[in-house]
């Protein structure tokens, strides 16, 4: 047996409260969020790309001496060059300028669209979800039937009637496009209004909009966030789809949408006209998409430990 | 079962409704359109219209009517083709746009689903992330400029396939393939989610237990479920081929219902629009409901008694 | 009696972002044939991640066997190949999981569930299977096994469906029946239902039974042998009798103290056992239970304490038995339960030195 010192022997009691000390630093949900976004390399990828974007979108047009809408006819589809950045259109018209103006069109579309949506589907998911009966069963019954209408046909009716235009389009994709959101916000709010920390804010009198706007929403705020960020790429993907059936924006006004479609037609002698806004549009979607994803990863409490 | 199918019916039929309503009420406000003081028509055209919305009549007597027609199947006539109604349109075009969405959604299924299952049962490894790349890259390319690109590179330079039109089987290959393109990546997305989520589930561990193989696993208990959310796909699925049609026809010159609803839609033939788009709209309706009630014969939870369950 | 099957000094880990977790940590024990054997202890206590190791079930990776042998009838499972290890699982060793709601297919018929490993092991056809299968359904006590074998998990309770787990388990005549918590997520009277069929099942079919569970009021029931696990390791072992009425480690005191019994007078009260069960990632130095144990001393934050035998099945790694070790009195309501036994031996022997 071996020799053991017979102090040691004496009592030592711990100290409990030691014991119950946790042993990882305890980190708020945000914070949390935030460390296993930054782990997943492809959404930080995504998330610089954005900002980059979003830089060029601001500063780009600046950068040339051209105007995104100034015709020269004498150089027209003029291929890269240290003059044209990315070459001329048709019309002669700078393609790097026109590419970043048209990045604020598109992204704007995007942005407002998601805005717009946004909005109106957190009220009205909201509350229906948080008032629950019958006020719920109408409410999302209408949004159960706008559902049902097919969402780009709806789309391209309008363009075709209310005209072509900034406004029209934003206004047509969000007529219906705020159901998906509203739906979502129903499903978090009804599964989180019944939780108890909400229930004790009842039970201290808080006020509905309270609970709705302290409690509701910004636990819902995840899975609204997620939706919006896929919401913005599927708007620019509209723009295009629309601008190539011809209900873009109007002439002179670049977006990549009017401008990938012109280019199309030219791919076989101008290929440069397709191969700029192509690749920032598809850059963009994949951005939105790597950034949602990895969002909705962070997310995910079964991921979190 | 029978009264979740009417009630699915009832809600279609609204969806419907509010389509079609909107879209009549739109075209009576179009400046230039058919119920316009200020159109400039061929008589005989005119005539047409005339015999088919009744113009000189209040405007309850029109809807109602139009309501009529388009139950009895009956879109109505061409606004800018005389002798030419949106039938004969949908008669002609139809079976082309058909074959080609089919062919896309067979593509679409059978690799997004294989490529989803790959990257699950691989998952962290190099597979998975490619398939993933190739994936998110399906995802961010609008199907016209893919379209574009496909028939550039594999027509036009490489030859490998026609260029354009549709004659042959080798016709479609290439718009089905880039018709396919953006729906088989959200399949492969989907499918591996569901995948993963459905191999961390408590029921494969069983199967482990009881001697399975990992082949045997997967085959028997992971697809069957993994393939669950792929089913709910196919209602969207079918409107985004669908809506890719109108894009894809275009560009191969593909004869197809999609490509005269674009040709319509630069005319600005409002009837031939509004006559397709309901058309389409009852479409898509019905494939949505067919949908779910496929659903509920392969999910055996689903009791379609009223109401979704076990969700 | 023969042993089945034998563990020896079993060390499992997970490898996590967090960094290497040491779930199990020099398990061993031994299973006779026929026999039951209670593993206990809180969650995260190693006891699944046990069970799950010698059906060679754990995920690997991030799980990895660092150590030890699994002796079943004599063939070590740990050097056994996924292939063979096929063989095994659903032949000779069955298991029961601890969530009957998760653990069935939703979306394959429970008759097919069974029928899938009579199948696979005893190669009979189909129809074969199915008959096999409605009399395991009738063995376990569903009634209508012919309506039943057609019907889906969702159509049958909770208690039924592990009913079915456990016709799942047993339908090729295991030597071993691995049942993971099976009545934990049940209702309290569905629980002794199960108990009972389990106890009559093994009369019956003479398979030997790894139980695990939390909760030692069960054990009493239904086990021979108890194993009391800890922090990944074993810290008492014994024969029901030997843990219920002469516990020697003061985990084991903690367990029995908190557990509530008729027999208890209405104003004692139930103790618990303070704080949590350490982080395994950094395993503490010395006794992991120490810093939760009133009867700790300076030794047991220093060195872990050697296994000592009390008898010739009981054994206990505490430093209290430790000859220099102080007399201390068992909480209240273990010490009215403790009997002399009269197969301890005089003094307890150290079996394993301390590390």
């Amino acid at each position: 047996m071996q020799q053991i010192p017979k102090e040691m022997f004496q009592p030592a009691v711990a100290n409990v409260g030691e014991a119950e000390k946790l042993s990882k630093p305890s980190l708020s949900f945000w914070k949390d969020v935030s460390i296993r976004f930054r782990k997943n390399k492809l959404a930080m990828f995504g998330l610089i790309l954005l900002i980059l974007l979003v830089f060029m979108a601001i500063f780009g047009p600046y950068m040339t001496k051209y105007d995104y809408a100034t015709n020269d006819l004498m150089n027209t589809n003029q291929p890269p060059s240290s003059k044209h950045w990315f070459g001329t259109d048709e019309l002669g018209r700078d393609i790097f300028t026109r590419t970043w103006y048209g990045a604020r069109i598109s992204l704007f579309i995007g942005l407002a669209a998601a805005l717009i949506d946004l909005v109106i589907g957190v009220l009205w998911g909201g509350i229906a979800g948080y008032r629950g009966g019958k006020t719920d069963e109408i409410m999302m019954r209408i949004a159960d039937i706008l559902y049902g209408v097919p969402y780009l046909l709806l789309v391209i009716i309008l363009m075709v009637i209310l005209g072509q235009g900034l406004g029209t389009m934003i206004l047509a994709m969000t007529i219906t496009g705020w159901v998906n959101m509203a739906r979502i916000v129903r499903g978090q709010v009804l599964q989180l209004k019944n939780q108890e920390y909400v229930l004790a804010a009842r039970t201290l009198g808080a006020s509905t909009s309270r609970i709705m706007f302290k409690h509701l929403i910004p636990n819902a705020m995840g899975s609204i966030l997620v939706t919006m960020t896929l919401t913005i790429p599927n708007a620019i993907f509209t723009e295009a789809f629309l601008s190539y059936l011809g209900l873009g924006v109007p002439q002179p006004l670049a977006s990549w949408g009017t401008m990938a479609s012109e280019g199309v037609q030219a791919l076989q002698y101008y290929p440069w006209r397709l191969f700029f806004p192509a690749t920032f549009i598809c850059l963009t979607m994949f951005a939105f998409n790597v950034v949602g994803d990895g969002l909705r990863d962070a997310l995910d409490p079964r991921l979190r430990k | 079962m029978l009264r979740y199918i009417s009630k699915r019916l009832l809600y279609m039929l609204m969806s419907l409704f509010l389509i079609v309503t909107v879209t009549f009420f739109l075209m009576r406000a179009a400046p230039g359109g058919p119920f316009s003081s200020e159109k400039q028509v061929p008589p005989e055209i005119e005539k047409n219209l005339n015999e088919y919305y009744g113009l000189d009549r209040p405007w309850y007597i029109q809807y109602f009517d139009y309501l009529v027609s388009i139950a009895k199947w009956d879109f109505g006539p061409s606004f800018k083709y005389k002798g030419q109604t949106v039938n004969d349109l949908i008669n002609e075009g139809f079976p082309v746009s058909f074959f080609l969405g089919m062919e896309s959604l067979l593509i679409a299924i059978s690799i997004g689903v294989l490529l989803g299952i790959i990257a699950a049962l691989n998952h962290n490894k190099w597979q998975d992330y490619a398939a993933m790349v190739f994936a998110v890259l399906g995802i961010s390319v609008p199907s016209f400029i893919m379209a574009s690109i496909l028939q550039y590179f594999l027509a036009i330079k490489l030859g490998w396939f026609p260029v354009a039109r549709w004659e042959s089987l080798q016709h479609t290959v290439l718009p089905a393939l880039a018709l396919a393109a953006m729906p088989m990546a959200f399949i492969a997305r989907l499918t591996r989610s569901s995948m993963l989520e459905v191999l961390g589930n408590d029921y494969i561990r069983t199967a482990k237990a009881k001697g399975l193989s990992q082949g045997q696993i997967t085959v028997k208990h992971a697809i069957r479920n993994a393939i669950l959310p792929v089913v709910t796909y196919l209602g969207p699925l079918s409107a985004q081929i669908l809506t890719g049609s109108f894009v894809i026809e275009k560009i191969f010159g593909i004869p197809g219902l999609g490509s005269h609803f674009v040709t319509s839609i630069t005319n600005r033939d409002y009837t031939t629009i509004m006559g397709v788009t309901v058309f389409y709209s009852i479409l898509l309706l019905l494939s949505v409901l067919l949908v779910d009630i496929a659903y509920g014969f392969i999910d055996p939870r689903i009791k379609l008694a009223g109401g979704k369950k076990g969700e | 009696m023969g042993k089945l099957l034998e563990v020896k000094n079993l060390e499992v880990s997970f490898q996590t972002y967090g960094g290497e977790v040491q779930a199990v940590r020099g398990v061993s024990f031994y299973l006779n044939k026929g026999e039951t054997l209670a593993i206990v202890g809180e969650s995260g206590s190693g006891k699944s991640v046990t069970s799950q190791t010698i059906m060679r079930l754990i995920p690997t990776p991030p799980g990895k066997i660092k150590n030890g042998q699994i002796l079943f009838d004599g063939e070590d499972l740990v050097k056994k190949t996924d292939k063979e290890m096929e063989q095994i699982r659903g032949r000779d060793i069955g298991m029961i999981f601890q969530d009957p709601m998760t653990s069935l297919n939703p979306t394959m018929k429970v008759g097919h569930q069974i029928m899938e490993v009579i199948m696979k092991h005893q190669k009979l056809p189909k129809s074969a299977a199915k008959e096999r299968a409605i009399e395991l359904l009738r063995l376990v006590g569903i009634p209508m096994p012919e309506k039943r074998v057609n019907q889906y998990p969702h159509e049958f309770s909770g208690g039924m469906r592990q009913r079915a787990m456990i016709a799942i388990a047993l339908a090729s005549n295991p030597k071993l029946l691995i049942a993971d918590e099976p009545t934990t997520a049940l209702d309290v009277t569905i629980q002794a239902q199960i108990l009972e069929l389990m106890k009559d099942i093994q009369k019956k079919t003479g398979t030997a039974i790894i139980f695990i569970t939390h909760d030692l009021g069960v054990v009493a029931n239904v086990a021979d042998r108890v194993a009391v696990m800890y922090a990944g390791k074993i810290v008492e072992m014994g024969t029901v009798d030997e843990i219920f009425y002469d516990p020697r480690h003061p985990y084991t005191w903690g367990l029995l103290a908190s557990m509530p019994s008729l027999d208890s007078d209405d104003k004692a009260e139930l103790a618990s056992i303070p704080g949590s069960p350490p982080d395994l990632t950094n395993p503490p130095k010395g006794d992991a239970f120490a810093p939760r144990n009133p009867y700790a001393m300076k030794i047991d934050f220093e060195m872990e304490p050697p296994l000592f035998q009390i008898s010739d099945t009981h054994y206990a790694a505490t430093w209290l038995l430790h000859p220099d070790a102080p007399k201390v009195e068992p909480p209240e309501a273990v010490k009215r339960r403790l009997r002399k036994l009269s197969t301890n031996y005089p003094q307890p022997i150290i079996v394993r030195e301390s590390e």
